[in-house]
C-alpha cells in the first residue's frame, strides 16, 4: 500500500516532465478526480525545457516541435485537463506511513495519496561519477548543465570544446555548443561506432567538421583553474594524446534519478538501475508505480510521454478495481548478454505498453539480429530486430505476453547474434 | 552585519599579520582578535580554507595514534576538547561514530595491543579490542577476512569547511582584516615594524605569524630561517553517493604505516561515504589533481574493505595536499628577535588541533614576543561564536524545518536538489561576513552542486545566483502554482 490513512489526492505524480504530465492527462481523461503533479523545478516541463532543437512530439503528439514548445504544450494540456501541477515543490522523502514529505516555498508538509507514480526521470553521469581523474578546472559540463547555461541563462561557456560520447544527446550537445559560438574540436566514444542516426553523424562530421574518435576513452582532464586539455587513449593501440580544449561536455551515460525509489526500498533492476516494474508500470509495492526515464534511461521525450500515458491508464484501472490488480501475476523477464536491460522487468497480461513494445537496450552493434523470447523450452516469440546499437532502443512487440505462463519460470529474451561487442 | 570591533585598517601597523587563512591561520586570527590584537589575515587564494583545509578526511581525531610526547600529541588531544565544544556552540556539523581500527592479518592483529598502549601513552584510555564476530555484527558490509579491531569510541567526523569559516567569521567580527588573493612575496623586518609584501600591496605589522601551510617553509625562509622543508603529500579520495551511507557505521581505519594513517572508509557529516586517502609525496605544491593510479589504488583497497561500496556511484573524486615536513612533529616556534612565530608542518591533524595551536601560539607570543592580549575567558563564557549554516545531516536542515520555511519561504525553495540546498541558504552565504567569490566557495558554505548530479540540474542556476545575486532569480517563486486548475 501507499498511504494507509486518509488521502489528500487520488494520485500523486512525482515529476512534471513528459512522463509525469502525460500520466496526469491520461488519469484526468479517465475520470480520476484528484491528480497532483509535484515538480521540484520552478517551471514544469522537464528536460525538454532546455532542449532547443526540434524533433519533439513525433510519436505522441504527431507533431514536430522544439523542446521548450513541447514542454509548454504538455504543461498546458495537463492543467487544462484539471491536474494540479505544483512547481518548486520537492518530494524529499517518505513518511513512515507511506506518504510523502514535501518542501516548497509555501511550507513543509506531508502529502498522502492513494497511488503514487514515480516519474523522476534520469540524469547524465557527470565526470566524477565516471571517475575521470585529473585537475578540477572549470569548464566541465554535462549536456543538461550546458543547455541550461546557454538557453536559460545565456552564460558564456568557453571557446574550444570536446564532447565525450557519441549518442543522440551528444549530437544535441554539439548543436548547443555551436549555438553558443563554441568551436567543437571533436567527439570521443569508447565504442567502435557512433550510436546515433547516420544522418546526424555524417552532418556533424562533414558539414560541421567535427571529428569523431571511436574506440577512444578519456583518461584525464587537465588544467586549472580552467581546463586546458583532455588526455585520450586509443583503446586498440594504447596510444595516448592530449586534445587541447577549454571545455569538456560529458554527454549521455544516463542514470535514473532513483533516490526516492531506493529510499522507499523498491527492488531495483541491475540493468536500468531504476525500479523494476511490470507491464502496468507497477512496482512490487501495491499502489506505487513508476514510468518514464526513471525506468528506461533514456528514451526520447515522446516515448517517455507514452510510457507515462500507459502508466496513467494502468493506475486508473488499479483505482477502479484494486483487487483484480492485486491478483496479477508477475513472471520476471530477463535478457541474455546481448542486452544491458529490458523494460518492463515483469510480465503482466494487460500489455498497455508505450507503442505496444518491450524496450531493450543492446550491448552490441548488429544488423538483422535474430531475437527470441523463451519461457523454459517454450518459444513465445521469434523474430528479427533490424538494428542493435548500444545506448539506443531496440524493441520487440508485446503480443507474446498473453502466452506467458503466469505460474512458469522467468521469461528470457535472447539474441543469437554475433554482434560487435563494445 | 554588525562588528563587535571596528575593522582594522592598513592606516597604522597591525599588531599581528597572520599569513595563511587555512584552518590554523583562521584559528590564530580568531584567538588574537578576540583577545584584542589588531590582526590582519593574509591569504593567497580567493577564499579562506581553500587548500589543505578543504580537502582532507575531515576526521576529528582523539590523537590516540599520535607519537607520544610530541607537541602534536598534546595539541591534538587539547584541540579535540576545544573544537568539540566550539563546534557545538557554533553549529559546525560533528558526529562521533567512533572508529574501528581493523586488523586484516595476524601481524596487524598483533599490532592492536601496541596501538592500545600507544593510546594510553597519549592519555587516551577508552580503546577496546573486539573480535571478528562483534566487528561483523557492527559493520555487516565489511569485506571478508578481518580478524578483529581496536575500537576508538571517540573518533569523530567534522565539517572542515564551516570550521575554517566559523573561525574566520569570528575573527572578522572582532575586527580582523581579511585580505584575500594576496600571495606573500617577501617579508622585511625593521626595528619596530615588519612589512609583509603581498600581491595586493604591503602590509605593515609589528608581529608575523606564519600559518602558510604548504608554503610555510617558504615564508620561514623569507624571514631568514631554515629548519624544515614542506614535501606536499597528496591524498586522493573518492566520495560515494549518499545512498551508500547506511552501509558504514564507524570510521574504518587500517593499521597505520610509516607513510601515514592508510586508506580509510568513513562517513562524512554531509551523509556520504569517503574512501581514501592515497599518500604520495610530490614536488609540486599545487598538484591537487587526482590520478589514474591513485583511483585504481583506492578502488583495489575499497574492494577489500567493503566490496558493496564499490557498486555505488561515486559522487566526487578529489585530492588534497598535506603540508608534511621531514620532521615527526609540528614545526611551531617563536623568534623574539624577528618578532615572528611559525606554525608550519601541520599535517592531517591540523583541523582537530587548530584551536589548541592558536591557544598555544597566543601564550607563546605573550611570553616571548611581548604581545599584550586580554585573557580568554572560560570557553563556555566566551563571546557567542557565529552560528554556522547547518550543512550537516545529523541535525535538521533548513529545507526540513517547517517553522523556518514558514517564517521565510526562501528556505522552502530548494535550488540544489541532490543536496537540498535552499535559496535562503545561498542568499545568507552571499550576504555573510566572509562571502564566497566562486561557485566552489559557495559549495563549501551551502553544499550546493556538491551532490550526485554535479550541477546537471542546478549548476547553471547557481552560477547565475553567484554572478547576479540581485536579479529576480533571488526571489523565491512563492506562487507555487497552488491555484492552477
Amino acid at each position: 500500500m501507499t498511504s494507509t490513512g486518509p488521502v489528500d489526492t487520488d494520485v500523486a505524480i512525482i515529476g512534471a516532465g513528459p512522463a509525469g504530465l502525460a500520466a496526469a492527462i491520461a488519469l484526468r481523461e479517465a475520470g480520476v478526480a484528484g491528480v497532483t503533479v509535484l515538480e521540484r523545478e520552478a517551471v514544469a516541463g522537464g528536460i525538454p525545457r532546455h532542449c532547443h532543437h526540434t524533433g519533439y512530439g513525433i510519436r505522441d503528439l504527431h507533431r514536430f516541435m522544439s523542446g521548450p514548445r513541447y514542454a509548454q504544450r504538455y504543461v498546458a494540456r495537463a492543467t487544462a485537463a484539471g491536474a494540479r501541477v505544483l512547481t518548486s515543490t520537492m518530494v524529499t522523502g517518505w513518511t513512515a506511513d507511506g506518504g510523502m514529505w514535501l518542501t516548497s516555498p509555501t511550507g513543509r508538509r506531508e502529502l498522502h495519496a492513494s497511488a503514487v507514480l514515480l516519474a523522476t526521470g534520469a540524469r547524465e553521469r557527470p565526470r566524477t561519477a565516471r571517475m575521470v581523474p585529473g585537475d578540477r578546472g572549470a569548464g566541465v559540463f554535462t549536456t543538461g548543465q550546458l543547455q541550461q547555461s546557454v538557453y536559460l541563462f545565456g552564460q558564456p561557456v568557453g571557446t574550444r570544446a570536446l564532447v565525450v560520447g557519441a549518442e543522440h544527446v551528444s549530437y544535441s550537445a554539439v548543436m548547443t555548443l555551436r549555438h553558443a559560438g563554441v568551436d567543437v574540436v571533436g567527439m570521443v566514444t569508447d565504442r567502435p561506432h557512433h550510436q546515433s542516426y547516420a544522418a546526424f553523424a555524417l552532418a556533424t562530421r562533414v558539414a560541421l567538421r567535427v571529428p569523431l574518435h571511436t574506440d577512444t576513452r578519456v583518461v584525464e582532464v587537465q588544467g586549472r583553474p580552467r581546463v586546458t586539455g583532455v588526455v585520450v587513449e586509443d583503446i586498440r593501440t594504447g596510444h595516448r594524446r592530449t586534445i587541447a580544449c577549454d571545455t569538456v561536455v560529458f554527454t549521455g551515460d544516463w542514470i535514473p534519478d532513483h533516490e526516492l525509489a531506493r529510499a522507499r526500498g523498491l527492488v531495483m533492476d541491475p540493468g536500468t538501475l531504476g525500479p523494476a516494474v511490470d507491464a502496468d508500470a507497477a512496482t512490487e509495492i501495491d499502489g506505487l508505480f513508476a514510468a518514464g526515464n526513471v525506468c528506461h534511461p533514456v528514451e526520447t521525450a515522446d516515448v517517455a510521454a507514452l510510457s507515462g500515458r500507459a502508466a496513467g491508464h494502468a493506475i486508473a484501472g488499479w483505482l477502479a478495481d484494486r483487487r483484480r490488480a492485486a491478483r496479477r501475476a508477475g513472471v520476471p523477464i530477463e535478457v541474455d548478454e546481448s542486452f544491458a536491460w529490458v523494460h518492463p522487468q515483469r510480465a503482466s497480461t494487460t500489455a498497455d505498453l508505450p507503442r505496444n513494445k518491450i524496450i531493450l537496450r543492446p550491448r552490441v552493434f548488429a544488423s538483422s539480429a535474430p531475437v527470441r523470447v523463451m519461457q523454459a523450452d517454450r518459444c513465445l516469440w521469434e523474430g528479427q530486430v533490424r538494428h542493435l546499437v548500444p545506448t539506443r532502443p531496440a524493441s520487440i512487440p508485446t503480443g507474446w505476453l498473453a502466452r506467458v505462463d503466469p505460474a512458469g519460470t522467468p521469461v528470457r529474451i535472447e539474441s543469437a547474434t554475433r554482434g560487435t561487442h563494445q | 552585519m554588525t562588528f563587535a570591533v571596528p575593522p582594522a585598517t592598513d592606516a597604522e601597523p597591525y599588531d599581528v599579520a597572520v599569513i595563511g587563512a587555512g584552518v590554523v591561520g583562521c584559528a590564530v586570527a580568531r584567538e588574537l582578535s578576540i583577545r584584542g590584537a589588531r590582526t590582519v589575515l593574509i591569504e593567497a587564494r580567493s577564499d579562506i580554507g581553500d587548500a589543505t583545509s578543504k580537502a582532507n578526511t575531515a576526521i576529528l581525531h582523539t590523537g590516540f595514534d599520535a607519537k607520544p610526547g610530541t607537541l602534536e600529541s598534546r595539541l591534538v588531544a587539547r584541540g579535540y576538547t576545544l573544537l568539540s565544544a566550539y563546534a557545538a556552540r557554533a553549529g559546525i556539523p560533528v558526529e562521533v561514530p567512533g572508529a574501528l581500527l581493523i586488523a586484516w592479518d595476524q601481524e596487524q592483529l598483533d599490532e592492536l595491543p601496541v596501538l592500545a598502549a600507544r593510546a594510553e601513552a597519549n592519555g587516551y584510555r577508552r580503546t577496546r579490542q573486539i573480535g571478528a564476530d562483534e566487528l561483523y555484527a557492527r559493520e555487516p558490509h565489511l569485506g571478508p577476512g578481518a580478524l578483529g579491531a581496536l575500537e576508538v569510541p571517540d573518533e569523530g567526523i567534522i565539517c572542515p569547511w564551516t570550521t575554517s569559516l566559523a573561525f574566520a567569521t569570528e575573527a572578522v567580527r572582532h575586527g580582523a582584516a581579511l585580505r584575500l588573493e594576496s600571495p606573500v612575496t617577501g617579508v622585511s623586518i625593521g626595528d619596530d615594524v615588519t612589512v609583509v609584501e603581498t600581491a595586493t600591496g604591503p602590509v605593515a605589522t609589528r608581529l608575523v605569524v606564519n600559518a602558510a601551510g604548504l608554503g610555510s617553509d617558504l615564508v620561514h625562509a623569507m624571514v631568514g630561517l631554515e629548519g624544515f622543508t614542506i614535501t606536499p603529500r597528496r591524498g586522493e579520495l573518492i566520495v560515494f553517493d549518499k545512498l551508500a551511507r547506511t552501509m558504514v557505521n564507524h570510521v574504518l581505519l587500517p593499521v597505520p604505516t610509516k607513510m601515514g594513517k592508510g586508506v580509510l572508509v568513513a562517513p562524512t557529516v554531509y551523509g556520504n561515504i569517503m574512501l581514501g586517502p592515497t599518500s604520495e609525496n610530490l614536488d609540486d605544491r599545487t598538484a591537487t589533481g587526482s590520478s589514474e593510479d591513485g583511483l585504481a589504488f583506492l578502488r583495489s583497497h575499497g574492494r577489500r574493505i567493503m566490496p558493496d561500496l564499490l557498486a555505488e556511484e561515486a559522487t566526487t573524486i578529489y585530492a588534497g595536499l598535506r603540508a608534511a615536513s621531514e620532521h615527526d612533529d609540528y614545526q611551531i616556534s617563536v623568534h623574539p628577535q624577528l618578532r615572528y612565530a611559525c606554525a608550519g608542518g601541520i599535517r592531517s591533524t591540523g583541523l582537530t588541533s587548530s584551536l589548541a595551536i592558536a591557544e598555544y601560539l597566543a601564550e607563546s607570543m605573550t611570553e616571548a614576543l611581548g604581545l599584550s592580549l586580554k585573557p580568554m575567558v572560560h570557553p563556555d563564557a566566551d563571546p557567542q561564536p557565529p552560528r554556522m549554516p547547518n550543512i550537516g545531516e545529523a541535525t535538521l536542515r533548513p529545507y526540513a524545518d517547517a517553522a523556518r520555511v514558514a517564517a521565510d519561504p526562501a528556505y522552502g525553495e530548494i535550488v540544489c536538489f541532490c543536496e537540498r540546498t535552499t535559496l535562503g541558504e545561498i542568499r545568507d552565504a552571499l550576504h555573510s561576513d566572509v562571502p564566497p567569490r566562486t561557485v566552489e566557495g559557495l559549495r563549501r558554505r551551502t553544499r550546493a552542486t556538491m551532490g550526485r548530479c554535479q550541477g546537471f540540474f542546478c549548476g547553471a542556476k547557481i552560477r547565475q545566483l553567484l554572478t547576479a545575486p540581485d536579479s529576480s532569480t533571488m526571489a523565491p517563486t512563492a506562487r507555487n502554482n497552488e491555484g492552477t486548475k
